[in-house]
């Protein structure tokens, strides 16, 4: 069993500033699978999923407690670099981020930085090959990568993210700024992707999570006494079935089956 | 634009007709004699304007990105803002004297008093806020998603800087870089001590040179005609000069855009 979890999260507390966001959550995320994290917003879900490659030491204020170990590491250990956590660990973002460079440099520049010694012209084909965009792109790589529409901008940016070969690839909603055909093209690429990544997927689409996910985790936010705000905690974790057939907490089942908020 | 109308017409009619090849070629003539030009006042201003650059771009794009990568924001980081904002507004003149005082009296390099080096230093000064504001500025438009992108693939600060922020904002970095060379090409009370003139070619970068807004200012106040209508000649080459990096600027913010 150990073997199959790769990235294990005990007891892990997000705080901005004095403020608590999420709250004891502890999940083992398994190994070459896709994970959804769903719920709704101010959950702390998002949170969570930057906190695995250490994004929120970018927020000025955030802190983190407990442990997230990957590869029997502690990721928040003093002596782990975040640079070389993010090189393992790839994200997508909620809104197409390409640089403004063209879209073979978009792709070669996060091989380049990691010392990647190979043929760049055939890496940069594999990546936009395996994020499904290389027809697109093939008689334009000279071209600007904002050339592109947004769901080719944001296979660009998977693309770039796997071109790094990392072992795990964060995607935060990383449809919910694309149509309805973007999107599924995108699903479609991380059904090919899972065979060789583990992907971790925050969605607001609850449909989405269904059609990607194999396991789903389930976030909700209350109220507590005397604080301000709401806190983020996890509900549930499971198999994406059992999350939306059977599931054991009944704000789960509200939630998926639509009769909440 | 009606002041600058008048002034472009006015140069252009006492100065545009004096433009000959001597006249950007040759050295001015002694007083009372004919004839000359202004050829190391011009090669002055460009040498005087190039060591200001090199001084002020390193730091100024330097001290804009401190400000606003590196910098917490904290009282430390408005002090400094603050203190470049009244920094652009010090009058030239007190830069010149603070140079006057700081390199030029004391003789630091080599034991001269009056250089190329200690005018370039004057103008670096002037130039900082600008370069400084600017860039800061410039680095601010860029959107936070594309610092995360280079993140997210594992690149550092250094790296995302160096390779993606500052690329990202070159043009208005640009711009303003060369407004504030324009603004240092002009300027003539902090180069009156410091650079003070020659009316000889440069002769190295710890001598007295000519500068064309220098000798404007010495020769419009000769009683002898041949040095007023030189000064006549050196405003037009300084205010076309001027112009033509005002314009550089200008197409330097369309063409990258596009």
């Amino acid at each position: 069993m150990a073997s199959d979890v790769c990235m294990s999260l005990q007891d892990v507390t997000i705080s901005y500033g004095s403020f608590e966001a999420v709250k004891n959550v502890y999940m083992d995320l398994p190994k070459g699978k896709v994970t959804a994290f769903i719920g709704p917003s101010g959950c702390g879900k998002s949170t969570v999923l930057r906190a695995l490659n250490r994004m929120n030491d970018l927020i000025p204020g955030c802190s983190l407690k407990g442990r997230v170990i990957f590869d029997q590491h502690d990721l928040y250990d003093k002596r782990v670099d975040p640079v070389e956590v993010r090189r393992r660990i790839g994200m997508v973002f909620q809104k197409p981020n390409p640089f403004p460079k063209s879209i073979y440099e978009n792709i070669a520049f996060g091989a380049r930085i990691n010392g990647y010694k190979g043929d760049m012209d055939e890496l940069v084909e594999r990546s936009l090959r395996k994020a499904a965009v290389w027809d697109e792109c093939k008689d334009k790589l000279k071209e600007s990568g904002f050339s592109l529409s947004g769901g080719q901008q944001q296979r660009l940016c998977i693309a770039r993210a796997i071109a790094t070969e990392p072992e795990v690839i964060l995607m935060d909603e990383p449809c919910s700024a694309l149509d309805p055909i973007s999107t599924l093209k995108i699903e479609e690429t991380m059904h090919e992707l899972k065979r060789s990544y583990t992907i971790m997927i925050v969605t607001h689409n609850m449909q989405q999570a269904v059609r990607v996910a194999d396991m789903t985790a389930f976030f909700n936010a209350e109220a507590v006494e005397g604080g301000s705000g709401k806190v983020g905690y996890l509900v549930e974790f499971n198999e994406t079935e059992n999350i939306f057939n059977s599931p054991s907490q009944q704000s789960t089942l509200d939630y998926v089956s639509g009769r909440f908020g | 634009m009606i002041p600058l109308f008048l002034v472009l017409i006015y140069v252009l009619i006492q100065g545009g007709r004096l433009i000959s090849l001597q006249l950007l070629t040759e050295l001015p003539p002694a007083p009372g004699l004919e004839g000359g030009g202004i050829g190391n006042a011009i090669l002055g201003t460009i040498v005087v304007t190039l060591i200001a650059s090199l001084i002020a771009i390193p730091v100024g794009v330097g001290g804009g990105v401190y400000l606003s990568e590196y910098a917490q924001d904290g009282w430390f980081s408005k002090f400094v803002r603050f203190g470049n904002d009244v920094l652009a507004g010090v009058p030239s003149i007190i830069c010149g004297v603070f140079i006057y005082s700081l390199i030029v009296a004391t003789r630091i390099f080599f034991d001269q008093s009056f250089s190329a080096m200690a005018g370039g230093i004057a103008l670096s000064v002037l130039m900082l806020p600008t370069v400084i504001k600017t860039t800061y500025e410039g680095l601010l438009l860029v959107p936070q998603e594309m610092r995360m992108g280079a993140y997210g693939v594992g690149a550092s600060r250094f790296v995302t800087i160096t390779q993606i922020t500052l690329p990202a904002a070159f043009t208005p970095i640009a711009t303003g870089v060369v407004l504030g060379i324009a603004r240092a090409a002009g300027e003539t009370a902090p180069l009156i001590f410091t650079a003070l003139f020659s009316p000889f070619w440069p002769e190295g970068l710890f001598n007295p040179i000519a500068t064309m807004s220098v000798l404007i200012f010495n020769f419009a106040i000769m009683p002898y005609e041949a040095q007023n209508e030189l000064a006549w000649a050196a405003s037009f080459v300084l205010v076309i000069m001027i112009l033509g990096a005002n314009l550089l600027a200008r197409w330097i913010s369309h063409a990258t855009r596009a």
